[in-house]
């Protein structure tokens, strides 16, 4: 572990000796890792390295794959989100995820954002406020205030993905989780991602997996490189891009793999 | 939240023994079937039921035996195969191998407008216009004969064939295909050499299905095959009358008391004839199952 | 000698054509036969009056009001119980025993001859429940018959449902019902209905449980309650076309019915399609 990192003062997300099986084959192992508030974490790896499953492990979307088995603990804000009685609707509410592909509902782009808000109970007169407030915040406020009711799915993919983000930001998460948010978009939409994520980070935790190492060079602030469901190495993005300590990081780094 | 979790719960529970109903009705339907139907065997022996060769249900000397309703039955359901398979499969070839995709994309909803057309409908049809026509064309008494319904019941089963082995043959992988053609096979010859024994299971499970579809099949048989309950001669017995079990229990249930011996023995030929399509249905599913892990 | 493969191949794709035009023509020689002999039979007296003498004259009205009973009676039933069926074993059920025993059950009630069906209906609802040859007792029977049918095709309407839409809507903290409610359901309705449409085809024209369950041969009047036997126009096509010494005298009369009847059953299924087409084009924008 960093220097960097052992000075945070209290981790909001706590990852201790994390393992998780699908079915008999282990995709994760032994991983540990902590993350402070109001930072952008990005974490790297080659394909199938095990990266997108550690993320999902946040918000416990891990739980809809059947025979997979988790075992050590990730605690958020000092509790542990695997332990009894924590109610996992709870914490997908606190813990937001935005997916590798846009995926708005068929609904208008007011319905996408106000869904949330509405079913947790956001009363009428608020939700106009709640959605407006959401897309701003998703930049994304200026393209789409003179047709809130048309279909979200008219957007252009870079705006149905800041359309995802305002959706998620309208339940008013702590923690923000990107699964290869810019994976499916062209690089004009892929920097106004970048842009937005950076803006956000004052507000929330962002937890970010992708596969792009300029884009996690030019956006975080602590970098993770997964290998064959390990954790090989974690720390300041600077460092680790800068003066990798495993071999494998600086190989993966320079484009020897992946 | 305690709130959330307990409202979850209940509406799983409500969602799973709506579901769990479906198997509460079959088991209901064999004990109701079986009930009545076992009653009959105060009065006659089982082995006569199955092995007798007369159904006399209202004479002094009245009989109970199914073999003339069974070989009914098999008889109309042999015919309405024999006629509808050949003509199913090839349909099912030549709409999704050969026809052009937009022909195809007309054919199939037209077709299916067969699965739509009532019962009573095709037996009112079969009456007006095949029976005549069966009687002029082989010089008969009659036109309600076992070749009359098994026309009709092959056409009506001609779409579950269809539809079933068209899903079959389009679920073969394209590159299977590609890989014949590419070595200078005719796609006729691909056809009957490679896309034919890949959909070989699913088309299997269609004929399967098609023949519980025609042996259940009730009004159509009792309007257009002239319900005479005779073990027929084989195969000279296709131009002559029979009487199938279902259309017995259609026709005599109206007449009988209930509760009466005749009553009971109608009961007993619904349990052959659910028994029967049960067996049917399993069979249709396991090779269903086997052509589904065949292509995954 | 052996054909060459030109001539086989030409062969072939010549006689599976022929087959596929012979299946196409009994379609179109049915539909044209029953409208042609049927069409002049119909008119608003027709559709609106009692039958008279025994049959011979007047018109099909209660069978129509029948009929449409009958449809209403069942899918009441019907409906809920398909679809609810369908969300558990789409949304809920795991890879278990139970659920095996339940989709075999599915199945075979599937494949159950209506005829089963309707001695089924005689025994339980006319005779054990005591509700008589009536509305209730062939609602209750025809319900039976068509709930497969409907948790069939609600199943297929739910599994086009993109995984990503359950996805995203669990992520934003909603719990499954709701996600099933506000996103699922929705997005599989129109298949739902489609399907649904089809099995209210199938509730018309069904003959065979309703004849051991409460259709009457001949009833001048309206039904007054769910405990009334009724006409139906699938039965009183039967009776006119093989019952009764007139055989031949009300032949145009069993051609309207028998296009009445088709009319319903095949508008129905257009409707169907419709709603399919309409809402394919719709997704694709």
């Amino acid at each position: 572990m960093t220097e960097a990192v052992q000075n945070v003062a209290l981790p909001q997300i706590k990852v201790e000796n994390l393992n998780l099986w699908y079915g008999e084959k282990q995709a994760l192992n032994n991983i540990s890792m902590h993350i402070p508030k109001n930072s952008v974490t990005a974490l790297i790896g080659p394909s199938g390295c095990g990266k997108s499953t550690f993320i999902r492990c946040f918000n416990r979307m891990n739980d809809l794959i059947k025979n997979c088995r988790v075992e050590g603990k990730i605690s958020i804000e000092g509790k542990d989100i695997y332990g009894t009685g924590v109610d996992v609707v709870d914490l997908r509410k606190r813990v937001g995820m935005v997916f590798q592909k846009p995926n708005p509902f068929p609904m208008s782009i007011y319905d996408n954002i106000a869904y949330g808000p509405r079913i947790h109970g956001i009363t009428k007169k608020d939700l106009d406020g709640v959605v407006e407030g959401a897309l701003r915040s998703a930049a994304i406020w200026d393209e789409t205030s003179d047709r809130l009711k048309s279909p979200a799915l008219s957007l252009s993919g870079g705006q149905q993905q800041r359309l995802c983000i305002a959706r998620t930001l309208a339940v008013k998460p702590e923690i923000i989780l990107f699964d290869e948010p810019c994976s499916a978009l062209d690089p004009i939409s892929t920097s106004r991602i970048e842009e937005l994520i950076i803006n956000l980070k004052k507000d929330y935790t962002i937890v970010i997996v992708t596969h792009n190492m300029q884009q996690a060079a030019r956006i975080s602030d602590y970098t993770g490189f997964f290998l064959m469901g390990e954790l090989i190495e974690f720390g300041q993005t600077r460092q680790i891009f800068q003066n990798p300590m495993e071999q494998s990081t600086e190989d993966y780094i320079t484009g020897r793999f992946g | 939240m305690l709130n959330r979790k307990y409202k979850e719960k209940t509406i799983e529970s409500v969602l799973f023994s709506v579901s769990a109903l479906t198997v509460v009705i079959l088991f209901l339907i064999c004990l109701f079937l079986f009930r009545d139907g076992l009653l009959l065997f105060k009065d006659t022996s089982l082995l006569d039921f199955l092995t007798g060769k007369f159904w006399y249900p209202t004479s002094v000397n009245r009989q109970f035996g199914l073999l003339p309703l069974f070989f009914g039955s098999l008889l109309v359901t042999a015919g309405a195969i024999l006629f509808a398979v050949p003509l199913g499969i090839a349909s099912a070839i030549y709409i999704s191998e050969i026809a052009h995709p937009k022909v195809a994309d007309f054919l199939k909803p037209f077709i299916e407008i067969l699965a739509g057309i009532p019962s009573v409908v095709f037996g009112f049809f079969g009456l007006v216009v095949l029976v005549p026509v069966v009687r002029t064309a082989f010089n008969l008494p009659t036109g309600q004969t076992a070749l009359t319904g098994s026309i009709m019941l092959g056409i009506m089963a001609l779409p579950t064939i269809i539809t079933i082995s068209e899903d079959a043959i389009s679920s073969v992988p394209s590159t299977l295909k590609q890989g014949s053609l590419a070595l200078g096979a005719t796609r006729w010859q691909t056809i009957y050499k490679v896309i034919i024994p890949a959909a070989l299971s699913g088309i299997s499970a269609a004929v399967m299905l098609g023949i519980g579809r025609a042996i259940g099949e009730t009004m159509t048989v009792m309007m257009v095959t002239g319900n005479t309950a005779i073990i027929p001669s084989f195969p000279g017995g296709i131009l002559d009358p029979v009487r199938t079990m279902t259309a017995t229990i259609a026709l005599e249930m109206g007449e009988v008391p209930q509760g009466s011996t005749h009553f009971h023995a109608l009961f007993a030929v619904g349990s052959v004839l659910f028994i029967i399509t049960f067996l049917i249905n399993l069979i249709a599913d396991s090779i269903k199952k086997r052509y589904r892990f065949k292509v995954d | 000698m052996g054909l060459n493969a030109r001539t086989s191949e030409k062969i072939a794709f010549a006689l599976l054509r022929l087959a596929t035009l012979m299946v196409a023509g009994f379609v179109l020689f049915i539909l044209a036969y029953i409208v042609y002999n049927g069409y002049s039979v119909i008119s608003i007296e027709f559709l609106t009056e009692m039958p008279r003498r025994m049959m011979t004259q007047g018109g099909i009205y209660p069978a129509i009001v029948g009929t449409l009973t009958l449809i209403l009676g069942s899918m009441v039933v019907a409906l809920p119980m398909g679809i609810l069926a369908a969300i558990y074993l789409n949304e809920y059920a795991g890879e278990t025993r139970t659920t095996w025993l339940i989709e075999m059950a599915i199945n075979n009630l599937a494949g159950t001859p209506s005829v089963v069906f309707g001695l089924f209906g005689l025994a339980l609802f006319v005779k054990y429940f005591g509700f008589g040859p009536s509305i209730l007792s062939a609602s209750l029977t025809l319900s039976l018959l068509i709930i497969p049918v409907i948790i069939r095709s609600s199943q297929e309407a739910l599994i086009t449902v993109p995984k990503e839409y359950r996805e995203s809507s669990l992520a934003l903290g909603i719990s499954k019902w709701q996600t099933i409610r506000h996103v699922v359901l929705p997005a599989a309705i129109p298949g739902i209905v489609t399907g649904s449409i089809l099995s209210i085809g199938r509730v018309a024209g069904e003959t065979a449980p309703i004849l051991l369950t409460g259709a009457a041969y001949y009833l001048p009047r309206l039904p007054d309650s769910i405990y009334s036997q009724f006409m139906a126009l699938p039965y009183h096509l039967f009776v006119l076309a093989t019952a009764g010494t007139n055989i031949a005298q009300t032949r145009p009369l069993q051609y309207g019915t028998a296009l009445v009847l088709l009319m319903i059953v095949l508008g129905l299924n257009l409707i169907a399609v419709l709603i399919r087409r309409h809402y394919r084009q719709k997704l694709k924008i």
